[in-house]
């Protein structure tokens, strides 16, 4: 029962998301263009002249992409999941009224996550298009550097909204998104690698999902054989995700039906 | 009273200590409309939300069309039509939006759900607000989407928190005459208000609810018959006046109730009430004789008026 009933929460999201779709598609390709010419190109000309045999053997856009698709990626899931929950819960109550139907909490919650990933999926796609327009990666590379995107997209919905459930007030996520996600964003691998970072702090890096998911998008956007830290990586993504969601339920009910 | 649709024995909810309700026993029976009365705070919505098997029941037993709220949420809940006191629409969307996504959460085929929607929003007199912003609407008109949605389902149970909260006079007289139409085809009703024209005119029986309890229970007629003599003398006094005359008032009648700006007096007699009011040599501004009501009976059991 849980599982149907949340493909009419992604359905309801939907009906939702027609409203403005159109503003949020042309942002979509929009990011990424005016990233990728800022650092991938005008930064990247000065970064390249000072490395000859360039990062990870590739010029600083080639470096760049992968990892700013990912970064992306997961701050579109942090949004998806941060205020409209609030919202959801609080100002315009709009949980309440689905909870009334014959959904459950669990199915509210996995609906909820299930409409963020393909958010992020959607922002991810648009991304990786232009990837192959700047001739970044082969199409193939490209597109398949989108699945460690969603993943790492995916995880931080569930986190942030297992987050916001929590919060009482939205100052609160003010202070997330300023020493969390931005953080995660600057100092995850996506910009330059941890190496670069002090010692003491590459260890914090290299827990955060955006590093793994760096890792694993880099890798297949380089076309590089897949590492044995591939498949820690991917395997600790998968587990985050689901303990996330999981840390979701429990404050979740309490607030919605106390 | 032998296969009842509702059946409450002890019903107990608490938030943290607070006890908001407290121990509650009562049978609703298939086909009849049940009101729940009460001041502000006494547990009526708390009630109601145990009810619609959206707030889990603290202690005692709860049974709702057979079912178990705390097992069989889900299925019951397909069968309820819920009216929430808050309306928490999706302000954003469309009237029909905001129904068909509720609609579909009951798997509700598209074109029956489309079809059910124009019947609805028709039976609510909104058809040419159908695909206008609920943002858009007034509070009276938002309150009759709301109660539209509840109905999407085709309820057994129709089950309204405060339903006529905010509308105007015209808005709650065709809504009374709505639901006096549900009932006619069987529909079973719970209803919570502050009207007690509105209890009268709906209620086959009540219970008045106070600070957790029930204070009271029966038909309009009964529990005016139970509970307060047939007539009410107001007597309206400028404010402040009724502090130094009180005294006086009380020797009027076994009961009394003295409010800021007028005393009520209760007596079988009234005639001979305003004759003693006058033989006082008290002067009120305005004298007023009237049957007892409903709103008696709920100032007498809970100290309070109902319209706050
Ligand atoms: N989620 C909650 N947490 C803590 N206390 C609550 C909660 N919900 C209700 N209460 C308390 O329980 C009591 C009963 O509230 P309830 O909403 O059931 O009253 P009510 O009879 O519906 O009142 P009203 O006429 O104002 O709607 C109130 O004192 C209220 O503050
Ligand atoms: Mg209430």
């Amino acid at each position: 029962m849980a599982i149907p009933l949340s493909v009419r929460v992604v359905e309801a999201e939907l009906r939702i998301y027609r409203r403005t779709w159109r503003g949020s598609v042309f942002t979509g390709f929009l990011n990424p263009v005016l990233y990728l010419l800022a650092f991938g190109v005008g930064l990247g000309t000065l970064i390249d002249a000072n490395l000859p045999e360039g990062l990870d053997g590739v010029s600083y856009l080639t470096y760049l992409a992968p990892g700013l698709l990912v970064a992306t990626a997961m701050q579109t899931g942090a949004s998806e999941g941060a205020w409209k929950v609030i919202a959801a819960i609080k100002w315009r109550q709009t949980w309440h009224a689905r909870l009334a139907t014959p959904i459950s909490v669990h199915g509210l919650a996995i609906g909820q996550v299930l409409w963020s990933s393909i958010r992020v999926a959607m922002v991810s796609a648009s991304f990786a298009i232009v990837m192959i327009v700047f001739g970044v990666a082969s199409p193939l590379e490209s597109l398949g550097s989108i699945l460690p995107a969603i993943l790492v997209g995916t995880a931080m919905a569930a986190g942030t909204t297992a987050f916001a459930v929590r919060v009482r007030d939205d100052s609160t996520l003010s202070m997330y998104f300023r020493f969390v996600v931005v953080p995660m964003f600057l100092f995850s691998g996506v910009l330059f690698p941890i190496t670069q970072l002090p010692d003491w702090i590459q260890p914090v890096a290299y827990l955060t999902p955006v590093f793994h998911g760096v890792e694993l998008a880099r890798t297949i956007a380089l076309g590089l054989p897949p590492l044995v830290n591939s498949w820690i990586s991917l395997t600790y993504l998968v587990a985050l995700t689901i303990i996330c969601g999981w840390l979701i339920i429990s404050p979740m009910r309490q607030r919605l039906t106390p | 009273m032998s296969n009842p649709l509702i059946k409450a024995t002890g019903l107990t909810k608490r938030f943290g200590d607070f006890v908001a309700v407290d121990g509650i026993d009562f049978e609703v029976e298939q086909g009849e409309t049940f009101g729940f009365l009460g001041p502000n705070g006494a547990g009526k919505t708390s009630t109601m939300r145990m009810i619609s098997a959206v707030s889990p029941i603290t202690e005692g037993s709860l049974s709702v069309l057979g079912l178990d709220p705390a097992k069989e949420g889900p299925r019951l809940r397909s069968r309820l039509g819920i009216v929430p006191q808050e309306n928490n629409l999706d302000d954003e969307l469309t009237v029909r939006d905001n129904l068909y996504m509720y609609g579909r959460y009951f798997d509700i085929a598209k074109s029956e759900l489309n079809e059910r929607i124009a019947e609805l929003v028709e039976f609510v007199q909104l058809t040419e607000k159908i695909d206008a912003k609920v943002d858009a609407l007034s509070g009276g008109m938002k309150r009759r989407v709301t109660i539209a949605r509840g109905l999407i389902n085709d309820p057994d149970l129709y089950i309204l928190d405060e339903p006529t909260t905010g509308l105007d006079p015209q808005a709650r007289h065709a809504l009374w005459d709505r639901l006096y139409r549900l009932k006619q085809r069987g529909i079973t009703l719970i209803i919570t208000t502050h009207y007690m024209d509105e209890a009268e005119q709906l209620c086959d029986r009540l219970v008045v609810m106070d600070k957790g309890k029930i204070v009271a229970e029966g038909s309009p007629r009964q529990l005016i018959e139970i509970h307060t003599p047939r007539d009410v003398v107001e007597l309206r006094f400028p404010i402040g006046v009724l502090e130094t005359i009180g005294g006086q008032i009380r020797e009027l009648s076994d009961r009394t109730e003295i409010l800021a700006d007028r005393a009520l007096v209760y007596t079988d007699d009234p005639d001979r009430t305003v004759a003693i009011v006058h033989a006082y040599g008290l002067e009120p501004e305005t004298v007023l004789e009237r049957r007892s009501s409903l709103e008696d009976v709920f100032l007498r059991l809970t100290g309070r008026t109902l319209v706050d």
